[in-house]
């Protein structure tokens, strides 16, 4: 059974298309990037599937439901901009998601902030930018999840927090569970990945694996792209 | 273990060549057990299921093996592993053939610069013996 499934998704913002008629499933076990030049609807996917924003037509089912109270409980969201509370410290956070979500794993979040570091007592607004996106992606990996939703996650941080970051989704991995990260900095995700849907101007405009892109094109994601959505 | 990446080969290949690397230079020794597919692919940053495909096809080759509780085992047959490293080198041999080609060089030209390298190198390990 399909983690996360499009059919003929639209969605217009007024006069303006953001997707349309986009159709792709998503299987367990798999780690899929979902990668566009800015503005070609990745977030608005994304979005979609957290139920905060309703399809204009077609449908986007989560372990064959709509998106809303049963499927929150299922998918770890990453947003794009930092939305922990700041006010709170470390310590806090993880109380507030221990409370929040059943599949919470503290255990795991309490062993990423020590080996990275992170005082529990200090204050989220406190800590640098960087420092608040690996909390922000730590507290979002240790849910047990059946979909993890990351928009970004690495964008705007530096190389060695990049690695950290990616390594920790390789070390969370679960065949069971699926994992999409939105991205334009291919390079540096192409590795992670088992498949990439490739979307522009709100079109699907490619679903391969990683590996058979490299094996029929002879070159690598990332120049994959650069060639298909050459300015 | 170090691991290199190159855009243009499939990422499960590149990982088989590197595991093939890593046994016959006795990284990972004979009869010795691997690290998880987990663990390995959190040190080569790739996906997890990209380095279970590596490995499945080493195992077909029998390279390696697996104990349904163990784990996954280096291959204890030594003439394997040196066959291995055998064909490791021929690879490595033709490219260089290719590259010599492209170069324009013929093959009894290529013979005489590598004697002559290979007799540098000689010079060269016997000084810093000294």
């Amino acid at each position: 059974m399909a983690v996360l499934e499009c059919k003929n998704l639209t969605k217009q913002y007024g006069h303006v298309t953001a997707l349309e008629d986009v159709s792709f499933s998503i299987e367990p076990g798999r780690i899929v990037g979902l990668l566009g030049p800015n503005g070609s609807g990745k977030t608005t996917l994304i979005k979609l599937a957290n139920g905060l924003l309703t399809p204009t037509s077609g449908e986007l089912t989560i372990c064959n439901a709509a998106p809303g109270k049963e499927t929150h409980a299922i998918v770890s969201y990453l947003p794009e901009r930092t939305s922990i509370p700041l006010w709170m410290t470390a310590t806090q956070l993880l109380d507030f998601y221990q409370d929040f979500y059943k599949d919470f794993r503290r255990d795991a979040a309490e062993e990423m902030l020590a080996h990275l570091n992170i005082p529990a007592k200090q204050r989220i607004k406190q800590m640098s930018k960087g420092t608040r996106e690996k909390v922000q992606l730590i507290v979002t990996m240790s849910r047990a999840a059946q979909l993890y939703l990351l928009d970004e996650p690495i964008g705007g941080v530096d190389p060695a927090t990049r690695d950290y970051i990616l390594s920790t989704i390789i070390g969370n991995y679960n065949p069971e569970a699926a994992v999409v990260i939105s991205t334009h900095l291919i390079a540096d995700v192409e590795k992670v990945l088992d498949e990439v849907i490739f979307i522009n101007q709100g079109h699907v405009v490619l679903q391969s694996s990683v590996d058979e892109i490299r094996e029929e094109k002879g070159m690598s994601v990332d120049a994959l792209f650069r060639e298909v959505f050459k300015c | 273990m170090k691991w290199y990446f190159s855009d243009s080969a499939p990422i499960y290949a590149q990982l088989i060549r590197q595991i093939k690397v890593g046994i016959v230079t006795g990284a990972f020794p004979p009869g010795e057990r691997l690290p998880s597919v987990r663990d390995l692919a959190t040190e080569a940053g790739v996906n997890p299921n990209t380095m279970q495909r590596a490995f499945a096809e080493l195992e077909r080759d029998g390279l390696v093996y697996s104990q349904r509780t163990a784990g996954r085992f280096v291959t204890e047959d030594r003439t394997m592993i040196e066959q291995t490293k055998k064909a490791l080198a021929e690879c490595h041999i033709k490219q260089f053939l290719e590259s010599m080609d492209q170069l324009g060089f013929q093959r009894d030209e290529v013979i005489s610069l590598l004697r002559q390298e290979t007799g540098k190198e000689g010079v060269t390990d016997g000084g810093s013996g000294m």
